[in-house]
């Protein structure tokens, strides 16, 4: 009865939130509520029982997508862009309500079937992790995950192709300017501890319960982005050969670990003895590739002259 | 048993009292300054107070210490950005406040 109670809370709040970022008079207040509804969509997750997804929802749907927008709406209000037009666009409207209702008809007619529960719960022994999502992510599904974090490299290949010719070569992003006495140096220098162990922990409990790669990359990003606005960390450069080491060694442990696999038999087939190994090995190398890709994306291209 | 129960819910009610004071603050205060202040001061007496009540529904030692991290961490960073919105509507009202007359 609470239960259902609060659902529909949720439900309400989330649906109010969506529409209040569309229809938000400013860009700034539409990114706002969007963050706002990616919270909300988390906590849908969680009455759901999806802790992972509630997980990578909070930190990159509501979290890193958020400061990404905020970062472009700061640079095309920098750039003298005026408001967007205030027409409704009904063709875009029409297409979303339209996906929308075939989304609902979808789900609503779903058979009442568990899914693939079963066939998971009864593989899970040897496939390297008891975590069933994780189990899917890097073991059973694993190629869906390779080219995720190829297409997060791609990403920042287009990011990075922005930078104009003469800063090509330099540091990342805008120059911070921080009093180096202020509250925010201080909190750069008190979060990034506890946000490291937080990050780590993600990914070591990953293997186990709800936590992996995503998620505590994205909290290991948020620390060094911290650390970077508030001064106490400066970004290398984007030549730097460590950097591009770090964003490559996700996709190259797992491309390797996938050969390996391959030479035994299957390409990506993690043998049950090794795989626990395996997927530990594969998910360290994919939290250095997402978490130094992500905190680039934010910091985007570099601007000034190297 | 049953007293740890009420003290969980006078708690929690007065947690959701000093939220409901914060957005109200938030909403009818005059300046960025003010509403800070209700938004600040309100927010984290009412996170305090329900994690406080949560703490007597804990299973253990554990859980009481993740409360106490939640509502330590919230409050910093909730300090942190009101200090750092503070300056930034300080840096936008001065040059108005210079062509005044």
């Amino acid at each position: 009865m609470i239960g259902t109670a609060l659902d529909l809370v949720v439900v309400a709040l989330l649906v109010a939130a969506a529409l209040a970022a569309v229809g938000a008079r400013g860009l700034f207040a539409g990114v706002v509520f969007f963050v706002g509804y990616g919270v909300f969509v988390a906590i849908a997750w969680l009455r759901l029982d999806a802790i992972d997804v509630a997980l990578a929802e909070a930190a990159i749907g509501a979290g890193l997508t958020g400061v990404l927008l905020l970062g472009a709406v700061g640079h095309l209000t920098r750039a003298g862009a005026g408001a967007p037009p205030r027409r409704p666009a009904i063709p875009l409207a029409l297409a979303c309500a339209g996906i929308s209702v075939m989304l609902g008809w979808a789900v609503l007619s779903l058979p009442d079937a568990p899914g693939l529960q079963a066939p998971v719960a009864a593989a899970l022994p040897g496939s390297g992790s008891t975590n069933p999502v994780t189990s899917v992510l890097l073991n059973f599904r694993a190629f869906d995950t390779l080219l995720e974090s190829i297409v997060l490299l791609a990403v920042l290949v287009g990011v990075w192709a922005l930078a104009p010719d003469a800063a090509w070569g330099g540091r990342p992003g805008l120059v911070q300017r921080v009093r180096p006495d202020g509250v925010l140096a201080g909190f750069g220098r008190l979060l990034p501890p506890l946000g490291l162990l937080v990050g780590v922990y993600l990914v070591w409990a990953g293997t186990k319960q709800p936590g992996g790669a995503f998620q505590g990359g994205t909290v290991l990003a948020a620390v060094w982005l911290l650390a970077s606005m508030a001064g106490v960390a400066r970004a290398p450069r984007v030549t730097s050969l460590i950097l591009r080491a770090a964003l490559v060694a996700g996709p190259v442990l797992f491309l390797a670990v996938g050969m390996a696999g391959a030479l035994g038999g299957s390409f990506l087939g993690l043998r049950p003895d090794w795989a626990a190994a395996l997927v530990l090995t594969i998910e360290v190398g994919l939290t250095l590739s997402i978490a130094s890709a992500l905190a680039l994306l934010v910091l985007g291209p570099p601007e000034r002259p190297a | 048993m049953m007293a740890a129960d009420i003290l969980t819910g006078v708690l929690v009610l007065l947690g959701v009292a000093g939220f409901f004071a914060g957005s109200v603050g938030l909403l009818r205060f005059p300046d960025t300054h003010s509403r800070l202040h209700a938004l600040t001061k309100a927010d984290n007496l009412g996170l305090g107070l329900i994690a406080f009540g949560l703490a007597f529904q804990a299973e253990g030692v554990a859980d009481i210490l993740k409360l106490a991290l939640i509502w330590g961490l919230a409050i910093l960073a909730a300090g942190t950005a009101a200090q750092l919105v503070a300056r930034s509507a300080l840096e936008e009202r001065a040059p108005a406040e210079e062509d005044a007359p």
